[in-house]
């Protein structure tokens, strides 16, 4: 047993943060900071910036243009990204769409779709669930139909995160309805160009647009915009789901909001004194820190496991679960810290105008409401637990 | 012993229920609370000729009732509609100039607004760590200071504010034409305000007012824990029905057994809530006001997080929608707790009460 990294594992760790050091600018690791909704740019810009370092693509395979790192790398690189204040990359093409491709696309398709991941060139959006298919994913009805050449495809996607700024979607589609409900879907890719695709926002709690409806009526998609085979999409859907599950319980983004929490609760003050000084809220802050450490080894031992046999297993869903709870406890410890600061509406009251307690607090609030969708979104915790009981528990 | 309301009340209760579902529907409301003014002015008038005001005030003041019931009875309707009209400033308003034995008809009558000016972002909850001074000039006085989230502060006329005074709190009068006020939106709807105060021109309205403002506090929190058991029951209502509605795997998901449990878990806290809540309205006014307000302050923060969290969770991704209506109740529920006190401050106060 040692907890410790290699010299190499170290050395790499050195490596990320000179990087990031250098690379990383200000006005972007501030704009994270403060915890509003980053522009297209902005996201794009560091995507290029990771490129340019052949550092964006981290979870594909060399040959296809990827790093080559271990788990252990991935999750180094994870960190010190957090550490930073690096944007989160956005996923949908890196990394779902881009492993799909290399294990399921044709030559032809990998040949024309993964360099422009990597340039930028297309933004991808992901098009899984529906109003009626949600934690029921399979019973998906959006459906595409052949017609010589082309599919054509009607139905409705939801929750398409960043759909807005998205060139193109990859949708499961039901190819045919009278078999079982896994047995019929397909993973096809759409241009979201192609006429009859329409884009609505849907305005969040915390009044932040990153989700959307997508209505596809008459929508045709030439044929060879299939992956892999015809009614096999529910094994990539599952692929997809299962195979990237480093980072899945953000324990990057959980020790930022430590920080935080710790940081406000040094600047508010309560009966005279720093907050951070009173038992009841130290107390609070403290049992989070545990919850928080205990899961960076419970992490690392499954991305342990996962180096040793090659695949994640399905614990990964005790990370999911446990992860978005301490970082759900923690966003609420930031909020709770703010006390009345954290009332208004963002935006309108902050350093502009008046000084409303600490700074960069303007998000607060909101980014606690926007952050209940993790327990909620990628296969909600209770499916997690469904997963567990019957993969680990065999009950 | 009867739990029931008197009938006079019951009525008040029922009017105001119906008068709030027919004028105040909650599409409406998610538009009013978002924009200024955050509220509406022509709901607020109406609500004031229904006699809301008259009903939280005592007759020794003009009013017509002023218990900690009438008040938990209006509040709970309020809270049922999710109503961002600014209905507590007024109320501890009248509880202080009540104290001060001063004419309120004109705030009773909705013809002058007021609002309560005693959160400091250095002293979010404790009077005793009020930092805004009085000082005496000529016959009147000035304050310097200022006041954080005056709640109803965006559309006050007049602000009643707490400031030291000698070697204790006073209440002053602060007309909002003399002073720098800057109103905004909140996070979870409705309006309040900054107030900068800087050499302001003040009536003395109480002096030697610590009591008064305590009181006040106590009423302003039965005010809230009684919006928070209303909204706490549309809330569970709303979750309990879509549990019942969502078909998943080919089932309404409310047969799935843990979610069930879940749902019957929030019921519990929420009657546990409302009993803490009729509690701390049958002692308001008392000797143990304070006490039994802290008591229900922190169980209303414990049970209201956990039936805003649960109901978004149950419901998923729809709740996290602006526009489903949990996600405004959920963002009631969690934000309430950061007013006159939350949940860990409330805890501390209990615990105080041991050393004595």
């Amino acid at each position: 047993m040692d907890l410790r990294y290699s010299k190499e594992d170290l050395a790499f760790r050195d490596e990320v943060r000179a990087f990031l050091a250098e690379h990383l600018p200000e006005e972007i690791s501030s704009a994270v900071r403060s915890g509003g909704e980053l522009t297209k740019a902005t996201m794009e810009d560091w995507h290029a910036i990771l490129n340019t370092r052949g550092w964006l693509a981290t979870i594909w395979p060399k040959e296809f243009g990827g790093p080559g790192w271990s788990p252990v790398q991935k999750h180094i690189f994870e960190e010190e990204c957090c550490r930073a204040y690096a944007p989160r990359i956005v996923p949908f093409g890196l990394n779902m769409l881009g492993p799909v491709l290399i294990k399921f696309g044709s030559k032809e398709q990998q040949d024309h779709y993964l360099p422009r991941i990597l340039d930028g060139t297309d933004w991808w959006c992901q098009g899984y669930s529906e109003p009626g298919a949600g934690s029921d994913l399979a019973s998906l009805k959006t459906r595409a139909e052949r017609d010589g050449d082309e599919w054509v495809i009607n139905g409705q996607k939801t929750w398409t995160t960043l759909g807005q700024h998205a060139d193109w979607i990859f949708c499961l589609c039901r190819t045919d309805p009278d078999v079982k409900q896994q047995a019929g879907i397909s993973f096809i890719l759409v241009d979201m160009a192609t006429p009859g695709i329409e884009v609505r926002p849907i305005k969040l709690i915390e009044g932040g647009h990153e989700v959307n409806e997508v209505f596809f009526t008459d929508v045709r998609v030439p044929i060879g915009n299939l992956v892999g085979e015809e009614n096999k999409g529910w094994t990539i859907a599952k692929f997809l789901l299962t195979h990237e599950r480093t980072g899945i319980a953000g324990v990057g983004f959980s020790m930022q909001a430590l920080e935080e929490v710790k940081a406000i609760a040094r600047k508010t003050m309560r009966g005279g004194k720093p907050l951070i000084e009173d038992p009841l809220f130290a107390a609070r802050i403290a049992q989070a820190e545990i919850d928080l450490e205990a899961m960076k080894i419970t992490n690392l031992r499954m991305l342990f496991k996962a180096q040793e046999q090659g695949a994640p297993g399905p614990e990964t869903s005790l990370l999911k679960i446990k992860g978005t709870v301490i970082n759900q406890e923690l966003k609420d410890l930031a909020r709770r810290a703010l006390g009345p600061a954290a009332a208004p509406f963002p935006g309108h009251v902050s350093e502009g105008n008046l000084m409303f307690g600490p700074a960069d607090t303007e998000h607060n609030a909101g980014r606690y409401f926007n952050n209940r969708k993790t327990s909620i979104f990628g296969g909600s915790n209770e499916i997690q637990r469904n997963i567990v009981t019957k993969t680990m528990l065999e009950l | 012993m009867d739990f029931n309301l008197t009938e006079d009340r019951q009525m008040l209760a029922d009017t105001l229920t119906r008068f709030l579902g027919e004028k105040y529907p909650v599409e409406h409301r998610i538009k009013v609370a978002y924009e200024a003014p955050y509220h509406d002015p022509a709901l607020w008038d109406q609500l004031v000729e229904l006699g809301v005001l008259y009903a939280l005030a005592p007759e020794e003041a003009g009013g017509m009732g002023g218990s900690g019931f009438d008040i938990s009875v209006v509040f709970e309707a309020l809270g049922k509609a999710l109503c961002p009209e600014p209905v507590l400033g007024a109320l501890m308003s009248s509880r202080i100039l009540a104290a001060a034995g001063a004419d309120q008809e004109a705030l009773l009558t909705g013809a002058t607004k007021y609002a309560v000016g005693i959160t400091e972002i250095d002293a979010p909850y404790e009077l005793d760590q009020i930092a805004t001074v009085a000082t005496a000039k000529g016959d009147g006085f000035t304050l310097s200071g200022r006041k954080s989230t005056v709640y109803g502060g965006q559309v006050a006329d007049v602000v009643l504010v707490a400031a030291k005074h000698g070697d204790g709190l006073a209440v002053f009068a602060v007309n909002v034409n003399d002073v720098n006020v800057t109103g905004y939106g909140m996070m979870d709807g409705g309006g309040a305000a900054e107030v900068l105060l800087d050499d302001t021109l003040a009536t003395l309205v109480l002096a030697d007012a610590a009591a008064a403002l305590k009181d006040a506090v106590n009423a302003g929190i039965v005010a809230l824990c009684a919006e928070a058991v209303g909204a706490m029951d549309v809330t569970h209502a709303t979750t309990v029905d879509y549990l019942k509605q969502r078909k998943q795997f080919g089932i309404p998901i409310g047969k799935f057994q843990v979610l069930q449990h879940r749902a019957v878990d929030m019921l519990t806290e929420i009657e546990q809530a409302r009993s803490i809540t009729i509690k701390a309205a049958a002692e308001l006014g008392g000797v143990d006001a304070s006490r039994y307000a802290s008591m229900a302050k922190n169980m209303i923060g414990r049970a209201a997080r956990l039936v805003a969290e649960e109901s978004i969770q149950m419901h998923g991704g729809i709740a996290m929608t602006w526009e489903y209506a949990v996600s405004h109740y959920a963002k009631r529920l969690i934000m309430l707790d950061a007013q006159l006190g939350d949940t860990d401050y409330h805890l501390s106060q209990v615990m105080k009460g041991y050393a004595a």
